[in-house]
């Protein structure tokens, strides 16, 4: 029997969606019995929403006031020590998964699977290499224990209505003083988190402005869609870097994603190939975007986004 | 502050499109255009301007992989890295290996910080820097978009999901460097005459006493499933009408 441990995620309020997609992606397993590990200050309510996942068989939970922030030098040393009873353990590949699982991975002196797609076998992965690019087949040794951040892109989320145990768990680990939590900056929206949103209207270079990017925002919000950004957007400061989709910013898998005046670098490509529809509004009929979107455009988006605003009621 | 370490990939230059080898045993790499990988290269150039704020920091690039890696540390050179070790091997380096070889170098080198790249643009693997910072039991800050230093600190801004976070870090520490952080330099043709002066060292995995094995084997490298072109609407009122059609709005 295989025994996977997940490293939930949660901002102490409320636990991410990425958690009930990376118990999909075990459920994968033949024969695995899911825990949800919980690391936080006071992790009572997220540890009920885990809980409710199916599939999960416990929740364990860690609270000690140094986890109040997800710090990974103070988390993965705990990870490691809950790791030992276990053959699997699976975090997010979000910034906080794929921060935290390589140093629990290297505690452990073993090797981590990133970015993993497809379960073939317990020890046998499909992964993304080269921006998407190439697609290779791993295997990793049976004997040792197995860390992986989990594509949640690849995933749906697991559905709710299980009713897993909860218990508490104390461990005698000593943490390091040496990192410390400062603070945070996001910016506070009333629209649908970009990473699980089911629909996401995204802005490009072709935007021009910070001023000009704010159109889109009716758009979305007519559409009830989460806001994205390229990265030449983002760099060029027409949008904070949270909304960035691509290699290097958000993977997601929407049921449509609207990508407007992006003109489609592969890198951006990356990050959306998993959406059902891809809709591409470009003023170039030339611009890669084409090759991979179901529903093309060419056009003026400063005339295209106000009508189909319009057009929506 | 006296040392910043800079950890350098030779990757598949940014710009060219990769192919699958129709066999499926990898990635042609057969006379494809190298370089160091990007996010390696805003790591050099932060490292530098620190080094050009202060007084009396040496950085070192250091580098693992085929002896024409030295390509990529003299170009690390000519942008003003001090100098260079390159741990030869032929042997394609997984990340904890690659770990295990840096806290090697590190042990001997003493670094008060050690830069890589948030990820290389080959393996995607995003995993060297936390590994490297775990078993040398330091301070990791991942994903980077400022780094303030003062007295046996940093103060990191980190691009995470949420938008940024501020960690404050004790020294030595290992930081992952994000795009955002700065824009490198250009390397000059003078720079590039300077940098052949420059020592590079070349030691291998046997003399750090690294061995390496296999941790995950690779079993087959496909090309991605391709999305089809879809169809080319006219107007505004085509494209409401389709997706209504297709039952999304």
């Amino acid at each position: 029997m295989h025994k996977v441990l997940i490293i939930g995620e949660h901002d102490g309020k409320a636990l991410n969606p990425a958690t009930a997609k990376c118990v999909t992606c075990a459920t994968n397993i033949p024969d695995a019995e899911i825990t949800v590990a919980l690391l936080g200050a006071d992790t009572s309510s997220v540890a009920s929403q885990a809980a409710a996942i199916t599939g999960v068989k416990s929740v364990l939970r860690v609270d000690r006031p140094e986890n109040m922030h997800p710090l990974a030098a103070i988390f993965a040393p705990q990870a490691a020590a809950l790791a030992a009873d276990y053959t699997h353990v699976f975090g997010p590949s979000t910034s906080f998964g794929k921060d935290l699982m390589p140093r629990i991975a290297a505690l452990l002196g073993v090797t981590q699977v990133s970015d993993l797609m497809a379960v073939e076998a317990p020890y046998r992965f499909r992964r993304p290499i080269y921006a998407g690019n190439a697609i290779v087949t791993v295997e990793a040794d049976p004997t040792r224990k197995l860390i992986a951040t989990v594509r949640v892109a690849s995933f749906q989320a697991a559905p709710g209505g299980g009713q897993a145990t909860v218990d508490s768990k104390t461990l005698n680990v000593s943490l390091p003083s040496h990192t410390r939590y400062v603070g945070a900056k996001s910016g506070s929206t009333d629209r649908p988190d970009l990473q699980t949103a089911a629909r996401v209207v995204s802005g490009g270079r072709a935007l021009g402005s910070a001023e000009n990017f704010k159109l889109l925002f009716g758009l979305a919000d007519k559409l009830g869609a989460a806001v994205g950004a390229s990265r030449a957007a983002v760099d060029a400061g027409y949008a904070p870097n949270e909304m960035q989709v691509g290699q290097t910013g958000k993977i997601i898998s929407p049921e449509m994603y609207i990508a407007i005046g992006i003109s489609g670098a592969i890198q951006h490509l990356t990050g959306i190939k998993d959406a059902r529809t891809i809709v591409a509004i470009n003023k170039d009929g030339e611009a890669p975007i084409f090759e991979v979107a179901d529903v093309g455009l060419v056009g003026d988006l400063f005339q295209i986004v106000p009508e189909l605003e319009r057009l929506l009621g | 502050m006296q040392k910043i370490m800079v950890c350098i990939k030779r990757v598949v230059d940014y710009n060219v499109r990769i192919r699958v080898k129709p066999d499926g045993s990898g990635v042609m790499l057969d006379g494809v255009k190298m370089s160091v990988n990007p996010f390696d290269e805003i790591a050099l150039e932060e490292a530098l301007r620190i080094k050009e704020r202060g007084s009396n920091i040496e950085v070192v690039a250091v580098s693992i992989g085929v002896a024409d890696t030295q390509q990529q540390l003299r170009t690390a050179l000519a942008m003003g890295a001090d100098r260079a070790i390159l741990v030869q091997t032929d042997v394609a380096v997984e990340p904890l290996t690659a770990a295990q070889t840096f806290l090697a170098l590190a042990k001997k080198e003493n670094p008060d910080l050690i830069f890589l790249g948030k990820q290389a643009i080959d393996d995607d693997a995003n995993q060297t820097g936390q590994m490297l910072a775990a078993i040398w039991d330091r301070p990791q800050a991942t994903y980077a978009s400022k780094i303030e230093i003062s007295a046996g600190k940093a103060s990191v801004t980190r691009e995470v999901d949420a938008g940024l976070e501020t960690i404050e870090v004790d020294l030595p520490a290992v930081v992952t460097v994000d795009l955002r952080l700065n824009e490198p330099r250009y390397v000059k043709l003078p720079d590039i005459m300077k940098a052949k002066k420059k020592p590079l060292e070349v030691t291998s995995l046997d003399a750090l006493g690294i061995s390496t094995g296999v941790l995950l084997k690779t079993l087959k490298t496909e090309p991605p499933p391709q999305r089809q072109k879809g169809a080319m609407v006219k107007d505004v009122a085509e494209l409401v009408d389709v997706l209504k059609k297709k039952g999304l709005i």
